[in-house]
């Protein structure tokens, strides 16, 4: 089928811009491949039934919109744990901001570094997820994404990881095109947990293909944040086997665009895969996006999209959420909610939520709200003479905790709150 | 101590008239009831002296030690000292009871000027104040008023009261929807509260209430105004009798 010449167009002019690593190794057969798939599916376009709320424009143009960015006044978050940081800046790996990847239970390999190596499980891995995530919906992103991407991590967790890996994407130019693809594979029985932060470039299309193994675990917490100007397609591609757990939580707080998509794949019975957002925008320069999609292809599994954004001054929220339950995946248990917290007219919030299911013994909901401020609950807490400002951030984080519950580990759930609660504080009236 | 003077109260989108001129005053160390028929406008009363929106006052006016309450934003008028106990306490998911609490404590010590209390006294001090309420640890540890019974609602308002230390309590039928024991608890929990620097006014339809928190005063309201103000008796004619012969007398 050939494709429109607006889109053809738009797809020539972004490939023009780049162009494939000069010693793939390994990934060469997978980036043609992707490179193939580009080509055919086109470069996302307004009419494209998953483009409809978020314009791709700036993801497409041949050069990035240049993002401002803001030094660094804060201490960034997870700083006080004990974790294994992986620097990048602008999407260039930093190895002396990095901390040595050593890890017991755990395998590190830089992309970049591995390509001339044999690396069978990543080889195995490479594209493979997202390549199978672009049916039945194109994401021409991913496949950009698995064609050209520079850098990023090879990560095996065979064991228990003893402490976190923490990809941390710091961003200095104000005209950085990043592109990160990051490979993780849970073995049987392993855990491990990936947190991510930073503002990483002006513009940063970022991957990451995660196999979990009967019996693992990930876990993932990602924020989001600082440059109000930065723009981030990012996909996460899981596919889950027998008994393992996906529980993945981004917070998001400025950015001038992002689109965050899941692709989540149910393929083992007893399978848990959860995936929950909170994000918040201040200012008609904000959009955010979650697209997510849960496949239940296995009897017995639990999926869970939680899901809370809170707008004002003008900021838009997007989210579609798709559980599609395959023939045969009876006793699933699929939930999703989405909602929006609207703090002045406006701001908007459009919400795309779906279901689909061909197995008779299921339990699936779904819902989607947006609403204003309680304004008797709120005249309650001030009743009780807590001020109106503080009063709405408490009504405001209370709106948002049940996403931030999907958090599993305390410290981090605390952390997470606290920015919030700060954001909140920085951004009242 | 607290002043009403010949308050007009109307709603602010029907404008239709609920307060028509309504007086009473409330002396330090005194408890004063408000008895009516459904409708009259006692929980408007009380709405508009705590400041929630929605309401015009067209005339009148409302001091609290010489102040005036009506300008006031209301969390500034519950750190000059006014404190409503809801007739329908409100439930606010995500919100810690504790956390609120004492959030409240503190920013009403801090909107006077006073020293905020710490972590490990104002544990301590719920602890006791819930205990003497029959309120468990574990219910304060649920979201504001979240999943609580009727009575339990009601109580957490009282546990409030005690904790904010008001100089004017409204108590807009704290007593409906409490058993037999709930309502000796309440009571006592009021009672522990008099004191010469504190006034009440007690808005309730029963006499049973006023067995346990004896008033120095009753006034009877219809339809917007305080028809009339007598002692305890009164309370206990309207129970015999109800308003009928009241309105019309007044009439
Ligand atoms: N927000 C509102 N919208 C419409 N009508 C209102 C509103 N608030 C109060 N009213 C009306 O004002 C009148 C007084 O109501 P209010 O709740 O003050 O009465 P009350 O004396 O407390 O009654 P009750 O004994 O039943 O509690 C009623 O007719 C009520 O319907
Ligand atoms: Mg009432």
């Amino acid at each position: 089928m050939a494709l429109p010449q607006a889109k053809l167009t738009a797809t020539e002019v972004r490939l023009a811009a780049l162009c494939l690593p000069s010693a793939p190794g390994w990934t060469r057969l997978a980036r043609e491949a992707a490179l193939a798939r580009v080509r055919a599916m086109g470069m996302p376009g307004r009419r494209d039934e998953y483009w409809r709320f978020t314009d791709p424009a700036d993801f497409v143009s041949a050069e990035p919109v240049p993002a401002t960015h803001h030094a660094r006044q804060k201490i960034p978050v997870f700083d006080g744990m004990d974790r294994v940081k992986l620097v990048f800046v602008d999407g260039v790996f930093d190895a002396t901001a990095s901390d040595d990847p050593a890890l017991a239970g755990v395998e590190i390999t830089r992309l970049a570094e591995a390509q001339g190596q044999d690396i069978h499980w990543a080889a195995d891995l490479y594209g493979t997820l997202e390549a199978r995530g672009q049916e039945p919906v194109d994401r021409p992103l991913a496949a950009l994404n698995t064609a050209f991407a520079t850098d990023g991590f090879l990560i095996r967790a065979t064991g228990r990881a003893e402490k976190p890996v923490n990809l941390i994407y710091r961003h200095e130019s104000d005209t950085s095109d990043a592109i990160l693809h990051h490979v993780i594979k849970i073995e049987p029985g392993a855990d491990l947990t990936v947190l991510e932060n930073g503002p990483s470039a002006a513009r940063f299309n970022k991957v990451m293909e995660v196999e979990i193994a009967d019996g693992g675990a990930f876990h993932h917490v990602r924020v989001q944040g600082r440059d109000h100007d930065r723009r981030a397609a990012t996909h996460i591609f899981a596919r889950l086997g027998r008994e393992s757990a996906f529980k993945s939580f981004t917070m998001t707080a400025n950015g001038a665009l992002t689109r965050n998509e899941c692709v989540i794949e149910l393929t083992g019975d007893d399978g848990v895969a959860h995936v929950a957002g909170a994000c918040v925008g201040d200012g008609a320069d904000f959009h955010h996006d979650d697209t997510v999609f849960v496949t239940h292809d296995a009897e017995r599994c639990e999926s869970r999209q939680v899901f809370k954004k809170v707008l004002k001054n003008g900021a838009t929220g997007v989210f579609q959420g798709k559980i599609l339950v395959q023939p045969g995946a009876q006793k699933t248990d699929g939930y999703q909610i989405s909602q929006s917290l609207l703090l002045d007219g406006d701001s908007q919030f459009l919400a795309k939520p779906e279901l689909e299911i061909y197995a008779d013994d299921v339990a699936c909901s779904h819902g989607s709200t947006s609403g204003a401020i309680d304004e008797t609950a709120l005249f309650y807490l001030r009743s009780r003479g807590v001020p109106r400002a503080e009063a709405v951030d408490m009504m405001v984080l209370s709106f948002i905790a049940e996403a931030v519950e999907e958090i599993e580990s305390e410290e981090i759930r605390e952390e997470i709150v606290e920015r919030l609660a700060q954001w909140l504080a920085r951004h009242r009236g | 101590m607290l002043e009403i003077k010949n308050l007009h109260a109307s709603l602010e989108e029907e404008g239709k008239e609920i307060l028509k001129g309504l007086t009473l005053t409330v002396e330090a160390g005194k408890v004063h009831a408000i008895m009516g028929p459904n409708g009259s406008g006692k929980s408007t009363l009380s709405y508009v002296l705590a400041g929630r929106g929605g309401y015009e006052v067209t005339d009148g006016s409302a001091t609290l030690l010489g102040q005036d309450i009506l300008g006031m934003e209301p969390e500034e008028r519950a750190a000059a000292g006014v404190f409503l106990a809801f007739q329908y306490p409100v439930e606010i998911p995500g919100v810690g009871n504790m956390t609120f609490l004492r959030t409240a404590v503190n920013a009403q010590r801090k909107a006077r000027g006073e020293e905020e209390m710490d972590a490990a006294t104002f544990l301590k001090v719920v602890r006791e104040k819930a205990k003497e309420l029959n309120i468990d640890a574990e219910m304060l540890k649920r979201p504001v008023n979240m999943g609580f019974s009727g009575g339990e609602k009601k109580r957490n308002e009282i546990l409030q009261m005690a904790m904010l230390e008001p100089r004017v309590c409204i108590l807009d039928e704290t007593d409906s929807g409490l058993d037999v024991d709930a309502m000796k608890l309440v009571a006592d929990g009021v009672n522990a509260m008099r004191s010469p620097d504190r006034g009440f006014l007690v808005i309730t339809h029963y006499q049973r209430l006023l067995d346990h928190i004896v008033p120095d005063v009753v006034h009877i309201m219809v339809d917007g105004r305080i028809i009339k103000t007598g002692g305890p008796e009164l309370a206990l004619e309207v129970e015999k009798n109800g308003y009928a012969d009241l309105i019309g007398e007044a009439a």
